[in-house]
């Protein structure tokens, strides 16, 4: 041991040797992380949907599939889009300033491309639970007579409004996300891609 | 000298050995040569459309995804979807036969098997022979036999290009008829020539088919190569400084 | 660091360790090329642990889905196919460096005292090794596999009176069936290779309590320098460690040239037959096991006479059975004063060698159909028949054709 000290030639070659072994193992590693990523099958199976809107009446919610996930759209009434605007204050989020939470076209008050017509993942931002659908405003939710209308989450109690905004003071960090949409009609959407191609 | 010796004796015996006996039957005849370039995507291209218009409405390739085969083959998924996506709705679906399972085998008495990995389990070689020895059999139920595959229940699918063969047998030194050439009894509506060009693209793509993989490790397989070559020579200099020390 | 080194080894005996193992582990300094393989075992060992957990994320062992599984690994898993690769040609390779690795100890007895038990701990990892190939070689569901398992498993059959109960307990079923592979499936990637580990960890633990043997066959514990250290003997770590990452190198130059330009080894690693799925109605028409077992199959098909009123079948068995478990028996059969080649005389130089060529047309001839003829004139069961014969002369005249062979004195320190 005490040699490596004093023989430059050794300790270089030493230096170059655990050098490209490093690299080389890393290159060996490699293939064997991104084997964990999901596979094309994943993929196929998490490839965008589309969705026929036209049966859904205002103040309905329909859930679809979208990579395994939940994803509500939501046909908004009037005095739905109206109580958006009264719960500003008590948000965390209120203009959707995380930008990853949403695509650039739904950031926007209604967090929609249609403004009555929310297109959301149904999954909790905070430990990935999916909330209870409260969309009735006042004491019939069980959220207290002050309750707008919105969602609940079961899990820890994260409270979101009628375009998935998060409240102020609950467990979950973020807006939900809306995922990537487009109009293919006035009547058809599709999820998981919109015109910048499929996500 | 001697340890180099062994080294390739040790790894030369199961290659040598397989060499001496190795040989390529097609059935009764031999297998025609064919040249398989993974390198030549046109072929692959060409391939992979007469695949999917005839093939694939009797056979899967179930193992296959569109998109994969047009990302490898460097086909859009757009013009895939246009050209290519006959039997399903979308680009990341795998490549099922039209026709469902259980109809072929009511039609043809056995399930057309799965051609995913024909070239492999079958060779490229007997693949392009086989598509080419198709001949007019009355005593067959289809009408067709096959030198390579005898009483195959497939009919030849491609007569319109080929033409119809008959074959012309000979008697062999022990008075045995046996195949000696095919001739065209009527004329298809390629020549031979492009008839084999466009088996020779089908081989192509099957062998393809066969392992998606073999178009990128090769290249690969040189890299590693290059990597370690150049790590030896650092690890056996360091080897000899640390030897220096014995004696 | 030095203060961590400390905390640790009040609590785990760490540097103990290191030097017991490694630094202050003295072996020999005239190994050869032969001496590179243990190391390699345990290499390929590691490669196949950490391929095999990656593929057993991806890999059903279900009857209906396994087939298409191991095609999903090929296809749709990003670099699956490598993953794949490296399984499919370390397990061929396991069996290329185990060979050697024991051919290396017939050259030099390593076997012989004080080393039995070393050897004897190597021929279990053997038998074991055997054992997670064939539980292995079932799991892509080909018509290899099924096939395969459904022969070996045959074996069985031929014991007296509680065969056909055995293999039907083995199977869990009357023939190979989704049963068995789920059960293949739990020794190959559990069973088998917690046992391989552990006799691994046992082999290693058994050579340094003894120390390594060389290729002069001379004990270097026997003359020590004043510091107790043995004046042939030269720390394992620095010395062998860096040479055996040479050693590592050019093995895996090998290891990528197969798996990148050649991973079917031309029908030699994997079979054309086993990329068609399972078919129980129909046996492949050039069914032959992989070439690592092809010598001990050829020794079972051999057998073709009824004899002592045993039909040939069960002959068969036994002799195959037999030509495996020879091995344990080799430190008592060798009476030879010497150990290595170097120093022995000619008639166990000429016993080896006419095993090694027995071994060898034996595994060649595993590949070929019995009644073809393959080297002049003779079909190719006489040939295994007459080459079976020999394989086991080694051993049964070992105790008399070491005895009588004329040794050359062995020096008192090794030959460099």
């Amino acid at each position: 041991m005490s040699k490596e000290g004093v023989n430059p030639r050794r300790r270089r070659l030493l230096a170059i040797t655990s050098g490209l072994g490093v690299v080389g193992t890393a290159f060996a590693v490699t293939p064997f992380i991104l084997s964990m990523f999901p596979s094309a099958r994943a993929k196929a199976a998490g490839a965008p949907v589309e969705v026929d809107i036209s049966n859904i009446e205002p103040g309905q919610l329909l859930t679809v599939e979208w990579r395994g996930k939940p994803v509500w759209i939501l046909r908004r009434t009037p005095e739905m889009l109206k109580s958006l605007h009264d719960v500003d204050p008590h948000l965390a989020d209120p203009k959707s300033k995380v930008v990853d939470q949403q695509p650039a076209y739904a950031r926007n008050e209604a967090r929609s491309i249609k403004p009555e017509i929310l297109v959301m993942v149904g999954i909790c931002t905070h430990l990935g639970c999916s909330p209870d659908k409260r969309l009735d405003a006042g004491t019939a939710s069980g959220l207290g007579d002050d309750w707008k209308g919105g969602f609940f989450c079961p899990c820890h109690g994260s409270k979101f409004d009628l375009a998935g905004r998060v409240y102020k003071n609950v467990p979950a960090p973020t807006n939900l996300e809306v995922p990537p949409h487009a109009y293919l009609s006035d009547t058809r959407i599709v999820i998981g891609a919109d015109k910048k191609g499929a996500a | 000298m001697r340890k180099l010796l062994m080294l390739v004796v040790v790894l030369g015996l199961p290659t040598g050995a397989f060499a001496a006996g190795g040989h390529m039957s097609c059935g009764a005849v031999d297998c025609d040569r064919v040249d398989i370039d993974l390198g030549d995507q046109a072929s692959l291209q060409r391939g992979a459309r007469i695949f999917v218009n005839y093939c694939l409405s009797c056979h899967s390739a179930s193992y296959m995804r569109y998109n994969r085969m047009g990302h490898d083959l460097g086909i859009s998924d757009e013009l895939v979807k246009e050209h290519l996506l006959f039997s399903a709705d979308k680009v990341g679906d795998l490549m099922k036969a039209v026709m469902p399972k259980d109809d072929a085998r009511d039609w043809f008495g056995v399930a057309p098997p799965d051609l995913s990995l024909i070239a492999r389990s079958r060779k490229p070689a007997w693949v392009y022979t086989y598509m080419r020895s198709f001949y007019r059999d009355s005593k067959s139920p289809s009408g067709w036999n096959n030198t390579v595959f005898a009483h195959v229940a497939m009919p030849h699918v491609l007569y319109e290009w080929q033409g119809d063969q008959r074959a012309v047998l000979k008697k062999d030194k022990h008075g045995v008829e046996v195949f000696d050439r095919f001739e065209i009894e009527r004329v298809g509506t390629m020549n031979p020539k492009e008839y084999d060009r466009a088996m020779r693209d089908l081989t192509n793509f099957l062998t393809y088919l066969g392992e998606p993989a073999k178009l990128v490790r090769y290249r690969i397989g040189v890299y590693v190569l290059i990597f370690l070559a150049v790590f030896i020579v650092f690890a056996y200099l360091l080897k000899k400084e640390y030897w220096k020390d014995i004696h | 660091m030095q203060t961590l080194l400390a905390w640790i080894d009040e609590r785990f005996p760490l540097t103990k360790v290191w030097k017991e193992h490694l630094a202050e582990y003295y072996a020999p300094k005239n190994f050869n090329f032969w001496y590179y393989f243990g190391s390699l075992a345990l290499l390929v060992l590691v490669m196949q642990i950490v391929t095999g957990i990656f593929l057993t994320m991806h890999y059903k062992p279900d009857t209906a889905l396994a087939f298409a599984s191991v095609e999903y690994i090929m296809r749709d898993v990003d670099w699956g196919w490598l993953i794949r690769y490296m399984h499919s040609t370390g397990a061929s390779f396991f069996f290329i460096v185990v060979y050697l690795h024991m051919f290396r100890a017939l050259l030099y007895g390593s076997y012989q005292k004080p080393r039995e038990l070393i050897w004897l701990i190597g021929v279990v990892i053997f038998v074991a090794l055997m054992a997670e190939a064939f539980t292995g070689y079932l799991l892509p569901w080909g018509n290899m596999s099924y096939w395969g398992a459904q022969v070996i498993i045959s074996l069985f059959d031929a014991i007296p009176v509680v065969g056909p109960t055995l293999s039907e307990w083995l199977r869990g079923d009357f023939v190979v069936s989704d049963a068995t592979l789920n059960r293949f499936f739990a020794f190959h990637v559990s069973a088998i290779p917690l046992i391989l580990v552990a006799l691994v960890f046992v082999h290693i633990v058994a050579l340094h309590k003894v120390g390594s043997n060389n290729p002069d066959g001379v004990e270097i514990k026997k003359k020590k320098g004043p510091d107790g250290i043995p004046l042939d003997g030269i720390p394992f770590h620095p010395y062998y460690t860096v040479k055996d990452i040479v050693g590592v190198t050019v093995f895996l130059m090998l290891f990528a040239a197969v798996m990148f330009f050649a991973p079917e080894l031309w029908g030699w690693f994997l079979e054309p037959d086993n990329f068609v799925p399972a078919n129980n109605l129909l046996t492949p028409p050039e069914i032959v096991p992989l070439w690592y077992f092809t010598p001990y199959y050829s020794i079972l098909r051999a057998s073709v006479y009824n004899f002592f009123w045993i039909d040939a079948k069960i002959w068969g068995v036994i002799f195959m059975w037999l030509s495996i478990l020879l091995f344990f028996f080799i430190p008592w059969l060798d009476r030879s004063p010497v150990k290595s080649i170097r120093y022995r005389g000619g008639k166990y130089k000429t016993a080896l060698a006419i095993f090694v060529v027995s071994f060898i047309v034996l595994g060649y001839l595993g590949t070929k159909s019995p009644e073809v003829v393959s080297f002049f004139w003779v079909k190719n069961v006489y040939w295994v028949q007459a080459f079976t014969v020999l394989y086991f002369a080694f051993f049964f005249l070992m105790p008399w054709y070491t005895k009588y062979d004329k040794t050359k004195p062995v020096p008192e320190r090794v030959t460099g």
